[in-house]
Parts: structure tokens; sequence; C-alpha cells
């Protein structure tokens, strides 16, 4: 199966208030789909959905070929999600955060031990490793977060504003682990269509109220 | 690391896995900050303060002696269950683990452990300070301590359950202790009805003391299964 997400007349609603409307998408394995649209129109809701951590109220969703909710067990641990928090303890060090993630999936020993360094290494951050998250920047701690979410090597990245509160640097760097590389299927939401639209194969725009237009090719 | 380099351990040890992550982040984070023991130790000491001069008593017995100790144990351990969940729910903790790839019950049995873990702590050190204020010898302690192991796993328990499910509300600080305490009436009464004998005048008695301790093994019991069969419906949105 190629097919990464299919979605047919996804809904959300928050009470009386509808978040998504009837969203109808279909993303194959390895694409990139770029999620537009103003304050509120159901970017952040889609994203939750996705990663298995929101029930949607109507509609049909597959991950994978998991129908969520009720597989979402099958593909949990295969999602990388990166959003407005860094699910981050800022009682713990980087280092420590990292490691009680990598632990709960699946990842132990010298093997987990070296693929945390090596994304600390990538994201620049192995100085401030064993500070605390309280004490770090804004900056550092999304850096952390980059880490957190590619950290098992999710098949499926869930990037809501992944460029948030990075400098250029800490941008260039993160693009290496969570930019388009070849298997690797991406949802990025963002209110910076232009900078991104390159690395995109599919373009889905919401509006206020959670309906969405039908998705289209990206014109590279 | 490739994938099938990933631990490939069966479910329940993966659950274990689990359990030991979460009990060791919780433990480690306590340790150091210090947000719940010392509140909760003050709370207890300060408590026998007040009543070791509200009751003009410098020694209790029987019923009363119970009673004042569960209690304070009981309001001091709220202390500790309103935080449980804290840093899940505003550090994104619940996200996290909902995001992993375990049987979320590892979650429940983690937090009730750190719970009983924190009640034990407390009661070493302001068992001996009740001792102190208000009993004649030390006799009693060590029964005592089968007592409130077994109370404090029943506590926990329960009180994990509705952390859980009071720290999403806004007003969980007043929503934990109105839905926690009705629901260990029946723990205080077993735990009560067990400590009274131990702390009979003239030291301690075992009158229908295997009663009161079955009665909280089966409150345990019946809360251990009610948690791990329902926890992973109340993580859902």
């Amino acid at each position: 199966m190629n097919t990464a997400i299919e979605l047919r007349g996804l809904c959300r609603d928050y009470g009386e208030r509808p978040a998504l409307a009837g969203v109808d998408l279909s993303l194959g394995r390895g694409e990139s789909l770029l999620v537009v649209g103003p304050n509120g129109a159901g970017k952040t809701t889609l994203l939750r959905i996705l990663a298995t951590l929101l029930r949607p109220s109507a509609g049909e969703v597959r991950v994978f070929g998991a129908a969520l909710p009720g597989e979402a067990w099958k593909v949990r641990g295969r999602i990388g999600l990166l959003g407005h928090e860094p699910l981050l303890y800022r009682d713990l060090s980087g280092r420590e955060n990292l490691r009680f993630h990598a632990r709960l999936h699946g990842l132990r020993g010298d093997g987990a031990e070296a693929r945390i360094a090596e994304l600390l290494a990538a994201v620049d951050m192995e100085r401030r490793a064993d500070d605390r998250v309280a004490e770090l920047s804004a900056g550092m701690r999304q850096r952390l977060a980059v880490c957190r979410c590619v950290l098992h090597e999710p098949e499926l990245l869930l990037l809501d504003e992944p460029d948030s509160n990075l400098d250029a640097e800490g941008r260039a760097l993160a693009r290496e682990l969570v930019g388009p590389a070849e298997g690797r299927t991406r949802v990025v939401v963002t209110h910076d269509p232009e900078r991104l639209l390159s690395e995109a194969d599919e373009v889905l725009r919401l509006s206020t109220g959670g309906s969405a237009e039908p998705s289209e090719a990206a014109s590279r | 690391m490739k994938p099938e380099e990933r631990s490939a351990a069966p479910p329940l040890v993966q659950s274990a896995v689990a359990f030991r992550a979460i009990l060791g982040k919780d433990l480690r984070a306590e340790l150091r900050t210090l947000q719940s023991l010392p509140a909760m130790a003050l709370f207890a000491v300060t408590t026998f303060v007040i009543f070791r001069f509200g009751l003009d008593r410098t020694q209790l017995s029987g019923s009363l002696a119970a009673g004042v100790l569960w209690a304070t144990l009981l309001f001091a351990a709220i202390l500790g269950i309103n935080r449980l969940f804290v840093a899940e729910r505003e550090e994104g903790g619940f996200d996290a683990i909902r995001l992993a790839p375990i049987d979320r019950s590892a979650l429940f049995a983690a937090k009730a452990t750190a719970l009983v873990v924190y009640l034990v702590a407390v009661e070493l050190v302001v068992v001996p300070v009740f001792a102190l204020f208000f009993l004649d010898s030390g006799a009693a302690l060590p029964p005592l301590a089968l007592v409130l192991l077994l109370a404090d796993l029943g506590l926990a328990a329960t009180g994990t359950l509705i952390s859980s499910m009071a720290v999403n509300s806004r007003a969980r600080d007043l929503l934990a202790p109105l839905v926690l305490l009705p629901l260990v009436v029946p723990l205080s009464i077993a735990a009560t009805g067990a400590l009274e004998p131990l702390l009979a005048v003239g030291g301690p008695g075992y009158h229908r003391f295997g009663s009161w301790l079955a009665v909280l093994g089966l409150y345990d019991l019946i809360f251990l299964l009610v948690g791990y069969a329902t926890f992973d419906f109340l993580l859902e949105d």
C-alpha cells in the first residue's frame, strides 16, 4: 500500500463549533503535504487527529492503512509530532528528556545513547544538553523538541510551525532532521507557505470553520 | 538505529520498560524539585501540633488516636494527589505518552507506585512524630506499618484515578478532594478499624485485626483493577 494518509469526510466539532468540516485527502508515502489557513481553521486539530491524540467526530481517517482511532495502536511509534508545545519536562535536562522518550519508544542501551548524542550534535545542543529544560531559551527547547520528534525515526512527521522560535542557524539544522527526505512522509502546518511551498508535493487549504478546498499538487 | 535494532520485547516487557521510565522520571523530578514531599510532611506535622494543643492531650489511644493519625495522613496525601499529573498536563507528558507505542496502564501503575513511594516516605517521617507526641511506646509501630502500607496502596490507586480526571479541570484543587473523599470512606473505615486495637491503652491488641486487613486488601484489589481497566479510556480526548 503506497498511501500514507487517507481522509474521507473528516469532521471534528468542539461542542457546537466545527473545527474541521468534511476534509478529503490522499497523501502517498514519502510525500510532503503543506497545510495552510488562517487562525482557527483547524490545522492543529487535523494534526492532532493524525497523531492519534484526538478523535474525529465523523468521517474516515486512515494512517498507513490503519483506521483511526480504533487501530491507533498500529501506528503509534511510527509517528513523530512537533507541535506548539515541546513535550519536554522542565525539571529534567534535555538529555534526560530524550532518554525518557527513547525508552518509551523501545530504544535502549548504547544504541539509544548513540542516537541521542547524534541528534544533540545535529542541532548543536551538546554543551547545553545537561541543563534543565527550564533554564533553556525557547529556541533551544525547540531544537530539543526536534530531536524528540525524530528520535525513534518515525515514518510520518507531523510538524506544526516547525520553525517556531528558531533562528536562521536553528532552522537550517532542524531542516536536516525534519526536512524532506526519501521515505519520509510529512504534514507541515505553516503560516508562511511561500517559504515552504518548494518542499511540498500537495497543499491543503483550510478556511475558518474547517472547510477545505480540494488538495492540490504544489507547483515546485 | 535501524528499526530492526529496536527493542523487540513483547508487550508485557515493553510495559515494564515504560513503567520504569515513567516512575524513574517522576522520582527524579521530585527529588530535584521537592514540590510534594516537604509540603505533605510539613502539613502532617503541623496538624499533629494543632491536635496536641487543640485537644489539650499528651496521650491518645484507641479510636481517637487512629482517627487523628489516619485523617492527618489522608489530608496530607491529597496534597500529593493534586500534583500527581500536573507535569503531564502542563508540560505535554500526556501527549508524549499517548504518542508512544505502550500500554497506557503503565502510566497508571507508575503514577500509583510513585504515590505509594511518596506516602511511605512521608509516613517514615511523620509517624515517629505522631508516636513522640501521643503514644506511650513504639510497640505498635511494626504492625501499624503493615496497615498503613495496605491503606497507602488503596489510596494511591483511587488517588491516581481521580487525579488523572481532575487534572484537566481548572478547579482540580477542589475537584480531587471532593470526588476522592467519598470514595475512600470504606478505606478509612477499614484503616481506622485496623489501627484502633493497635493503638489501644496498654499496648497493641489484635481484636478483628485480620478482618480489617482483609477489607483493606479487598479495597486495594478492587481499585487497582478498576484503575487498570479504565485508565486507557480516561486518557482519551
